[in-house]
C-alpha cells in the first residue's frame, strides 16, 4: 500500500469513526482541539485502525500521540 | 421490541426467567450455558473464564442476528466455606467466573454497543455483595466487584448512550439456594419483610426494565430485589 493509499484508509477510518468532514482530516490536525475526539472516540479509532490496517498497536505507543500526523506515521510504521 | 438480547448463564434460575421475559415481549434471545442447553433458545456452550469461548459465542449470535444489543451478565457460581477453610483455587475459580467473567463478556459487547452508539448492560449481583454472608468470601467480593465494574462502565460509555446498571436479588428459589440446608433457607426467608422467597420472574421484571425504553435514564444504579431484606441497600 503506497502512503497516499494509506491515507486514505487513514482518513476513511477518522471520518467514519469521528464524523467529521474528509476535509477536516489534514496531517496537523490535532484530535482534541480539531476534531473534538474524547478518549473512547480514540480507543475506537485506533481499533477500526488496527482492523483497516491488519496491525496492533500497543497501548504505550499511544502516548502522546495528538495529530493526525503523528497516528498516521504511527500506523505507516507498523506497515513496513 | 425486537432486540437482541444475550443472557449469559441463561439455561436455570434468574438468567432463564430472564431469558423468557425478554422473548415474551419480542426480544432475540441467545443464553450461554455450561451444562444444559435450553431446547427452544439459541443456546451457545461458553466458559466464561475462557476469552475465546466468549468471542466464539458473541461470533456465533452475531453471524445468526447482528451484535447484542442488550447484555444480562448474569452467569455465576458459588464455591462457599469459610474463609480459615477457603484455598485460593476456590477464591480464584468464583472471582474468575462471576467478576472477570462479567469483564469478559461486558468487554466484548460493548466494542460493538460503542459503535453503534446504543446499548444496555445488566449485571447480575447480590444482596450478599452488600450484606455479606458467611462462607461467602469469595462470593460476596465477586458480586461486589460487579457493582464498581457496572458504574465505572455506566461513566466510561454513558456518552455512547449505554446504560450499565445492577440488580441485587436477595433470597430467590434457585437451584442455587436450593441447595442450601434447609434451615439456612428459613433463616433467609426470616429476615425478608415481605415473607417470602423470591421467585426468579421477580428478578427478570426489573432486568428487562432496565433494558427498557423506560429506563432510558438510569444507569450506575443498583437496585435491590430482595423483599426488603436489604431495606434499599
Amino acid at each position: 500500500m503506497d502512503n497516499e493509499a494509506a491515507f486514505e484508509t487513514f482518513k476513511n477510518c477518522t471520518v467514519e469513526v469521528l464524523q467529521v468532514a474528509p476535509e477536516q482530516v489534514t496531517l496537523d490536525a490535532r484530535f482534541g482541539e480539531d476534531l473534538d475526539a474524547d478518549s473512547l472516540d480514540l480507543v475506537e479509532l485506533v481499533m477500526a485502525l488496527e482492523e483497516a490496517f491488519d496491525i496492533t498497536v500497543p497501548e504505550e505507543e499511544l502516548e502522546g500521540i495528538e495529530t493526525v500526523e503523528q497516528a498516521f506515521k504511527l500506523v505507516t510504521g507498523k506497515l513496513a | 421490541m425486537s432486540r437482541v438480547v444475550l443472557v449469559t448463564g441463561g439455561s436455570r434460575g434468574i438468567g432463564l426467567a430472564c431469558a423468557r421475559a425478554f422473548e415474551a415481549q419480542g426480544d432475540r434471545v441467545a443464553i450461554t450455558y455450561r451444562n444444559k442447553p435450553v431446547d427452544d433458545l439459541f443456546s451457545l456452550r461458553c466458559d466464561q473464564t475462557n476469552g475465546d469461548e466468549v468471542d466464539a459465542a458473541f461470533g456465533a449470535i452475531e453471524d445468526r442476528w447482528g451484535p447484542v444489543e442488550v447484555l444480562v451478565a448474569n452467569a455465576g457460581i458459588t464455591n462457599d466455606t469459610l474463609l480459615l477453610r477457603m484455598g485460593e483455587d476456590a477464591w480464584r475459580e468464583v472471582i474468575d467466573t462471576n467478576l472477570t467473567g462479567a469483564y469478559r463478556v461486558a468487554k466484548r459487547a460493548a466494542a460493538k454497543m460503542v459503535r453503534a452508539r446504543a446499548g444496555r448492560l445488566v449485571f447480575v449481583s447480590s444482596v450478599n455483595a452488600v450484606m455479606g454472608a458467611p462462607g461467602q468470601a469469595n462470593y460476596a467480593a465477586s458480586k461486589a466487584g460487579l457493582i464498581g465494574l457496572a458504574r465505572a462502565l455506566a461513566k466510561e460509555l454513558g456518552s455512547r448512550n449505554i446504560t450499565s446498571n445492577v440488580v441485587m436479588p436477595g433470597f430467590i428459589r434457585t437451584d442455587m439456594t436450593a441447595a442450601l440446608p434447609v434451615e439456612w433457607q428459613q433463616m433467609a426467608v426470616d429476615g425478608v419483610p415481605l415473607g417470602r422467597a423470591g421467585e426468579p420472574e421477580d428478578v427478570a421484571g426489573v432486568v428487562t426494565f432496565l433494558a427498557s425504553p423506560a429506563a432510558a435514564y438510569i444507569t450506575g444504579a443498583v437496585v435491590p430485589v430482595d423483599g426488603g431484606f436489604g431495606m434499599g441497600h
